[in-house]
C-alpha cells in the first residue's frame, strides 16, 4: 500500500469516529454537508505531483504523517505563551482558538457595534443553525480542493464573525489559530465564515501561530462574504512552527461595488500551500490580493491566486513578493479568469522573487483565461538576486556589505507591508520580519 | 594623496585602462577630460572600487595604503567618495536613513561618536540649504523619482554629509541645466580645503569655468596623453579633442 491510501483511511477512521460522534448534536444538514464532503474527498484522494495545481509541491511530509485529531490532544497555552504574537500599539478584539478549538478563557473581545457578532462556530452552529446553513460551505471548493474538502468534512469549531448592514467596525477584529501539541502529531481543521452586510465596513486579522517548534497540520477554510458596497480589509498573518504544515483555502464572495483587500503574509510552517479564491460577482468592485513570504532551511512556500471576474467593470490588483534563502522554495500560481460577461476589467498581477542563494528555486506561473474582448488584463514576473548596482552604491558610500544587502532584501519585502493601511500592524510585522531576514555576520 | 602609477583594467576582457600615471595632493582640484570611451569614467570607478573592473597592472596608493586590497566600503569609510554618473535608485531605501547609516558607517570608523538621529537632522538641513534642496526629499527613496538634476544635486549632498577626503565627481555636470551647475558648484567649492582633494571627470569645459582645476588631464584611449594647467581645458574647448588625437598620432609617427 502507498502512504497515500494509508493517511486516506487514518483520516476515514477518523471521520467515522467523528460523524458518530456528532450524530445527536449536529443538525441533520450539517451531517450530510459533512458525509459529502468526505465522499468528495474520498474520490479525489490527496493530490500528487501529477496534478497540474500541485506539480511543485509534494505533499508526501503531510500524508506520511500519523496524525491524531488536535481534539483529541488537548494542550493548556497561557496568555505570556501569545504575548511574542500580540501587535503593540494597537486596541482590537481577539477571539482565540487553541487547536482548532474556542478558547473562551483567552479570548478578549472590545464592546462591538449593536448586533456584530464575533464568536465561535461551533456555538453559532448549535444557536442559529439556519444562518450558518445560509452561507457556510456554499463557496468553499470543497469539490475540488482535497484539503478543502477534508476540511468540510471535520468542520466543526472556528470562528463566525457577522456585520450587519451598514454597521462600520472601528478596531480590527482579530482571530487567533494557535497551535501546540505535547506527544504525537496533530491535525486541525479550523473553520472561518465572515459575513459583511451591505455598506458595512471592518478589519479582520486571521493568524495562525504555533507556539513551540511542531510538528502538526493546520488544514484551514476561510468563507468571506462581501455584501455590496461592504468595505473588508483583510490580513492573514502565519506564524506557524518552522516544522508545521499548512494549507489553508480562502474564499472571497463579493458583491457590487465591494472593495475586499487581503494581504498575506507567510513567516513560518515548513510546507505552507495557500489557496485564494476571489469571485467578483457584481459590478464595480474593487479587489487587492497581495503576499509576501520568507523561506530559508528547505522549507517550501506555494501561493495559488485565483480572481474570478465574473462581471463587468472590476478591477483586481496584485502583488506577491517572495523572499528565498537557503535552500527554500517558492511556488506562486496567479489565475485571472476574465468571463465573458466581465467587459472593462481591469486586471493588474506582479509577482516577484528575491532569490538569495543558489538552491533556492522558485516556480511561478501566471495564468490568464480571458473570455471578454474590452478589458486590460497586465502581468509580470521577475526572479532575481540582489541588484550589482545598487549593492555598489551602498557600499560606496560607506555602508559594510552585509548591511547593504540587508538593507536591500528588507526594501524588498518592505514593499508588501507598507500597503497595509494599519500602520500598527505594519510595524509588528516588520519587527517580525526582520528578525527572520539574513542579517550581518 | 593618490598616487596611481602604471594603472592597467579591464572589464569583460577588453582593456580600457592601459597605463595610467596619476598623482594627486591634498589640497588640489584636478579635471580629467577626454572624448568619450577614453577611460575617464573607469578611472573613478576602479578607484572606487568597482567589482565589474579588474586590475591587471600597476599600483593605486591612497595615503601610501594599497587602494586595490580594499573592499568598496573600506574605501569609502577612509575619505573616497565617488559622485556617480547614473546614480541608481533605490526604491524601499529612505534617503535619510540611507545616508545617516552611511554617515555612521562612517564615523564609526573614524572612531566618532554615531550621530543620533535629532544631531543627523540638524546636521543635514544646514547642507539642504546650501545645494537649496527641497526637504521633502529626504523622506522619498534613494533617487527614486528623481529627475536627473535632482540626482546629481543629491550626490553633491551626500559628499557635503560626509564629507570626504578625496572626492570623484564623474561627469556630474552632464544633464544640468545652468543653474543647478553653479549650485553644484557652489556645494563643491564650499567644501574645497588644504586637506582634501577632488577629481572631476568631465567632457566639457563648462563645469570648469565653476570649480576651477589646478590641474587639467586630458585622456585619451586609456592613458593620460596630456596634462597642464586650466588653460588646457579652454584649448580643448577651442580645438575640440580631434586636435588632441591629431597630436597624439603626430606623437607616434615622430617617436
Amino acid at each position: 500500500m502507498s502512504p497515500v491510501m494509508t493517511t486516506e483511511s487514518l483520516f476515514s477512521a477518523q471521520f467515522e469516529a467523528f460523524i458518530r460522534e456528532k450524530e445527536d448534536r449536529s443538525p441533520a444538514w450539517l451531517q450530510r454537508v459533512r458525509q459529502m464532503a468526505f465522499n468528495r474527498f474520498q474520490q479525489m484522494g490527496f493530490p500528487t505531483m501529477e496534478d497540474e495545481e500541485w506539480r511543485f509541491t509534494p505533499i508526501h511530509p503531510i500524508t506520511d504523517t500519523d496524525f491524531v485529531p488536535a481534539s483529541a490532544a488537548p494542550v493548556a497555552i497561557t496568555v505570556g505563551q501569545l504575548e511574542p504574537f500580540q501587535f503593540a500599539g494597537m486596541e482590537y478584539s481577539q477571539i482565540v482558538f487553541v487547536n482548532g478549538r474556542y478558547s473562551p478563557e483567552l479570548t478578549c473581545l472590545h464592546p462591538l457595534p449593536k448586533g456584530v457578532q464575533v464568536g465561535s462556530l461551533a456555538a453559532h452552529l448549535s444557536d442559529d443553525p439556519d444562518t450558518a446553513d445560509t452561507y457556510l460551505a456554499r463557496f468553499a471548493a470543497q469539490d475540488t480542493h482535497a484539503f478543502a474538502a477534508l476540511n468540510t468534512a471535520f468542520m466543526d469549531d472556528g470562528a463566525f464573525v457577522y456585520i450587519p448592514r451598514s454597521v462600520v467596525v472601528e478596531e480590527p477584529i482579530r482571530l487567533l489559530f494557535v497551535s501546540a501539541t505535547e506527544n504525537a502529531p496533530t491535525v486541525s481543521h479550523p473553520r472561518v465564515l465572515v459575513v459583511a452586510g451591505a455598506n458595512s465596513r471592518c478589519s479582520l486579522i486571521e493568524s495562525y501561530v504555533g507556539v513551540q517548534r511542531d510538528v502538526y497540520l493546520t488544514n484551514a477554510v476561510t468563507e468571506i462574504v462581501v455584501g455590496e458596497n461592504a468595505v473588508v480589509d483583510h490580513y492573514k498573518t502565519q506564524r506557524e512552527s518552522m516544522d508545521a504544515y499548512h494549507v489553508s483555502y480562502t474564499h472571497a464572495q463579493l458583491s457590487r461595488n465591494a472593495n475586499f483587500r487581503s494581504h498575506s503574509i507567510t513567516l513560518g510552517g515548513g510546507l505552507v500551500r495557500n489557496d485564494v479564491y476571489a469571485l467578483l460577482n457584481g459590478e464595480g468592485i474593487d479587489c487587492t490580493l497581495n503576499g509576501l513570504y520568507l523561506v530559508n532551511g528547505r522549507r517550501l512556500v506555494d501561493n495559488h491566486t485565483t480572481l474570478d471576474h465574473a462581471r463587468p467593470h472590476c478591477s483586481s490588483h496584485q502583488i506577491y513578493k517572495g523572499v528565498l534563502d537557503e535552500h527554500g522554495r517558492g511556488v506562486f500560481n496567479g489565475k485571472i479568469y476574465v468571463r465573458q460577461d466581465a467587459q472593462k476589467t481591469d486586471a493588474k498581477q506582479t509577482n516577484q522573487a528575491l532569490l538569495l542563494s543558489d538552491n533556492a528555486q522558485i516556480n511561478t506561473k501566471p495564468q490568464l483565461e480571458i473570455f471578454a474582448d474590452d478589458v486590460k488584463c497586465t502581468h509580470g514576473a521577475t526572479v532575481g538576486q540582489l541588484d550589482a548596482d545598487q549593492l555598489f552604491y551602498l557600499r560606496a558610500r560607506g555602508i559594510d556589505r552585509e548591511d547593504a544587502r540587508s538593507l536591500l532584501i528588507h526594501a524588498f519585502a518592505m514593499d508588501i507591508l507598507d500597503r497595509i493601511q494599519i500602520e500598527a500592524l505594519r510595524r509588528a510585522l516588520d519587527e517580525v520580519m526582520l528578525a527572520q531576514l539574513p542579517k550581518p555576520h | 594623496m593618490l598616487e596611481i602609477r602604471n594603472l592597467r583594467a579591464r572589464v569583460e576582457g577588453k582593456e580600457i585602462l592601459k597605463g595610467i600615471n596619476l598623482t594627486v595632493n591634498a589640497g588640489e582640484v584636478h579635471a580629467i577630460m577626454g572624448p568619450n570611451g577614453s577611460g575617464k569614467s573607469t578611472l573613478a570607478r576602479v578607484i572606487a572600487g568597482h567589482e565589474d573592473y579588474e586590475v591587471t597592472e600597476g599600483e593605486v596608493l591612497y595615503n601610501g595604503v594599497n587602494l586595490l586590497e580594499m573592499e568598496p566600503e573600506e574605501r569609502a569609510q577612509e575619505g573616497i567618495f565617488l559622485a556617480f554618473q547614473y546614480p541608481v535608485e533605490i526604491p524601499g531605501v529612505n534617503n535619510s536613513y540611507f545616508l545617516k547609516a552611511a554617515l555612521n558607517a562612517i564615523r564609526k570608523h573614524r572612531g566618532q561618536e554615531e550621530l543620533d538621529a535629532m544631531e543627523f537632522l540638524a546636521l543635514v538641513r544646514e547642507k539642504m540649504k546650501l545645494l537649496e534642496m527641497d526637504n521633502t526629499l529626504l523622506q522619498r527613496p534613494v533617487n527614486e523619482g528623481f529627475s536627473g538634476g535632482e540626482k546629481k544635486r543629491n550626490e553633491i549632498f551626500q559628499m557635503s554629509v560626509l564629507e570626504p577626503k578625496l572626492a570623484l565627481l564623474d561627469e556630474t555636470d552632464s544633464g544640468l541645466d545652468i543653474d543647478a551647475l553653479k549650485i553644484v558648484a557652489n556645494g563643491v567649492n564650499s567644501l574645497r580645503s588644504p586637506e582634501r582633494a577632488f577629481v572631476v571627470v568631465t567632457h566639457y569645459q563648462r563645469l570648469l569655468n565653476y570649480i576651477v582645476p589646478d590641474i587639467v588631464h586630458v585622456m585619451a584611449d586609456g592613458r593620460i596623453v596630456r596634462s597642464g594647467g586650466k588653460e588646457l581645458a579652454l584649448e580643448l574647448e577651442e580645438k575640440g579633442y580631434g586636435w588632441i588625437e591629431e597630436t597624439e598620432k603626430a606623437a607616434l609617427v615622430n617617436a
